[in-house]
């Protein structure tokens, strides 16, 4: 799977991805009959409130940009063979980071606005520092770090914001500067959604992470590093320091997505802060192949779902939790692609690692 | 001395043994799988799956028995799920995992809503009756621990399940059915995964709540690292992160001692980081856990 392929790869790549999301739909589909719901105002209704009018919409790309995030947080450390499924844990970090930064009184936003992003940056890649080091000096694998570190930030946000930072008897942070705020398209626009410019800083790490992974020595060393450690070695790229520059930009690009929800939508840190961004993340990845514009195009889909579910409840009546499920069976789908493969009788691809 | 009559005393050991059959039920269910191979970090969602499970089996037949028979044969098929993607399809195990916690999530409070309109907590169902101090899960939960160290050591079931999880094609060799003893581990897992589950709403409680697992999946992972993936490891690191859960709850009263309540939450998953780091004595996982096992391919 490279940057540039030819396009009968290509029609490969995102065959997979659509018959998961076809079949994820049909069993959805078979859920809600089985429910004794009507099919067509379930998607109807779900539509309509991701896409109907531009306060939709814009809502819709405002639930895409933590996606769009975590989503490449979990496909940059893949890219070196890495498994973060810490992005939660590190967007929450980044967040409340940024929403303490934030507050600050009296800093010109020319240098605040940068400064509390990239104090999420650099809390959500310290957060990641851990696992990152064990990775790389001793082989301690990934996965389990990253979760044991995801349910350690719970914890600890939640005493920092709760119990050092939260005003009395609320269950949220000071709102954060004015000079911290990222701009949003209400300012201008006829809208009541939230969506900033959060989105378009997403479009552009977007952009940035492709030309980092394919137009630079970097990125072809930690891409080295994910196909072979050993191969990568024996080329004189040092596997070790290329897992753990890895681990560290995926960090920093979930606990902007934090910056992104404290920054932009919320001015503060609170309670329910992320919506399992970090968990939702992953599947963005898987369905888009781990590729940045895959995962602009899954970002969207789940924003879209996430965004329209409430319009779902509230016209058809099918609990939201509807769409938890169709996430986690298309998760299902795109990880079982060897089911697709049977079925299409395409060649199994190799997987990572061998 | 006053908060050590507070944190040791009769009624902290009892909270600590309740807090810590779940853990070291699903911390079991755990090795069986990551013995055979294959890696489960849908534990957590397993066991929310059998608490469901229990409480609607309770409420619909009034017998808390079979709804904890319900739960252990649902957390089953439900790890089957888990077994088909991961073995069948060589998927990847810990994305699989993370589909099955995302869909008993969201399964659960789906059907809770369709089956009793709420989407908090379910009515309140038949729980399990006491047996002595205890209910009737504590006890099995200790039988099952000692039943799984004897099937893991001294049985020829126990011997395969190492070998596979530590050299399938070597297993494969002579003659083991890799795949079929994988099948097995990972459905157990899910059985002994929702049998934890019962625990928690119908023995504990005698409801089901939204997400009512709350991170206890992860925790029995964690224990089962921390016992190094052994059924008597994985028990005293259960008791010792229970004990941990006991206190916090008791803290949470005294407070004024300066330890917040989050610190102690933290405990486990620090102490299970330092276990793989070596500090302690170096934790490593069965050498094949998390490769699929494809024949004649090494």
């Amino acid at each position: 799977m490279a940057g540039d392929m030819n396009s009968k790869e290509l029609l490969k790549e995102i065959s997979i991805p659509l018959l998961a999301i076809l079949s994820s739909f049909i069993i959805g589909t078979l859920i809600v009959i089985a429910s004794g719901y009507d099919p067509i105002a379930t998607y109807g209704a779900l539509l309509q409130g991701a896409f109907g009018g531009l306060n939709s919409i814009a809502d819709t790309l405002l639930a895409a940009t933590p996606l769009i995030f975590t989503g490449l947080t979990v496909a940059f450390a893949y890219r070196c063979g890495l498994f973060n499924i810490g992005g939660e844990g590190q967007l929450l970090v980044g967040g409340l980071t940024a929403a303490w930064i934030g507050t600050f009184k009296g800093v010109p936003m020319i240098i605040h606005l940068p400064l509390t992003l990239l104090a999420a940056m650099v809390a959500g890649a310290l957060w990641v520092a851990i696992p990152a080091i064990l990775k790389a000096k001793l082989g301690v694998h990934e996965v389990i770090t990253t979760i044991m570190f995801n349910y350690i930030s719970y914890s600890l946000v939640a005493y920092f914001s709760l119990k050092v930072l939260a005003k009395p008897g609320s269950i949220q942070t000071p709102d954060i500067e004015p000079s911290a705020y990222l701009w949003r398209f209400s300012n201008v626009l006829d809208m009541y959604s939230y969506l900033n410019i959060g989105f378009l800083i997403g479009l552009i790490v977007l952009f940035v992470i492709y030309y980092l992974l394919w137009k630079t020595t970097i990125g072809y060393e930690i891409r080295a590093v994910g196909i072979s450690p050993d191969a990568a070695e024996y080329g004189g790229i040092s596997a070790a320091r290329n897992i753990i520059l890895a681990m560290l930009i995926s960090g920093a690009l979930a606990g902007l997505g934090g910056a992104e929800r404290a920054m932009g939508l919320f001015h503060n840190y609170r309670n329910g802060f992320s919506a399992e961004y970090g968990f939702t993340g992953i599947a963005v990845a898987l369905l888009g192949r781990n590729h940045p514009l895959g995962i602009f195009l899954a970002a969207l889909l789940f924003g879209a779902l996430s965004n329209g579910q409430d319009y779902m409840n509230m016209l058809a009546g099918v609990p939201v939790d509807l769409v938890t499920i169709l996430q986690a069976v298309i998760i299902l789908f795109v990880a079982a692609d060897l089911l697709f493969r049977r079925v299409l009788a395409l060649k199994p691809e190799g997987r990572k690692g061998e | 001395m006053e908060i050590f009559q507070q944190i040791f005393n009769l009624e902290t050991f009892s909270s600590t043994l309740r807090m810590a059959i779940p853990l070291m039920v699903a911390a079991i269910g755990g090795m069986f799988s990551e013995r055979s191979g294959v890696v489960n970090i849908a534990l957590e969602g397993m066991m929310l799956a059998g608490a469901f499970i229990a409480v609607v089996v309770s409420y619909f037949t009034g017998s808390a028995w079979l709804g904890l028979l319900g739960a252990v044969f649902f957390g089953g098929v439900f790890a089957l799920i888990h077994a088909l993607v991961s073995i069948r399809y060589h998927a990847d195990q810990v994305v699989s995992g993370v589909a099955l916690n995302l869909l008993a999530a969201g399964g659960t409070v789906f059907l809770l809503n369709i089956l009793f309109n709420t989407s908090g907590t379910s009515p309140s169902v038949t729980a399990l009756p006491y047996w002595g101090p205890f209910k009737p899960t504590v006890y099995l939960g200790l039988l099952i621990v000692l039943i799984s160290h004897y099937i893991l050591f001294f049985t020829p079931f126990g011997l395969r399940v190492r070998a596979v999880g530590e050299h399938p094609h070597a297993a494969d060799s002579v003659g083991i059915d890799v795949e079929k003893i994988r099948y097995v581990c990972v459905i157990l897992s899910g059985m002994l995964a929702g049998f934890a589950g019962a625990h928690l709403s119908i023995g504990v409680l005698s409801v089901f709540r939204e997400g009512m697992t709350a991170g206890r999946g992860f925790i029995a992972l964690a224990a089962l690292i921390f016992g190094k993936w052994y059924p008597f490891g994985a028990m005293g690191a259960s008791l010792l992160f229970g004990f941990f859960q006991a206190i916090e709850i008791r803290l949470q009263g005294i407070e004024a001692i300066g330890i917040p309540a989050e610190f102690i939450q933290m405990i486990p998953y620090i102490l299970t980081v330092i276990a793989l780091a070596g500090v302690i004595g170096r934790a490593t996982p069965p050498a094949a856990s998390g490769e699929p096992f494809e024949k004649g391919k090494r």
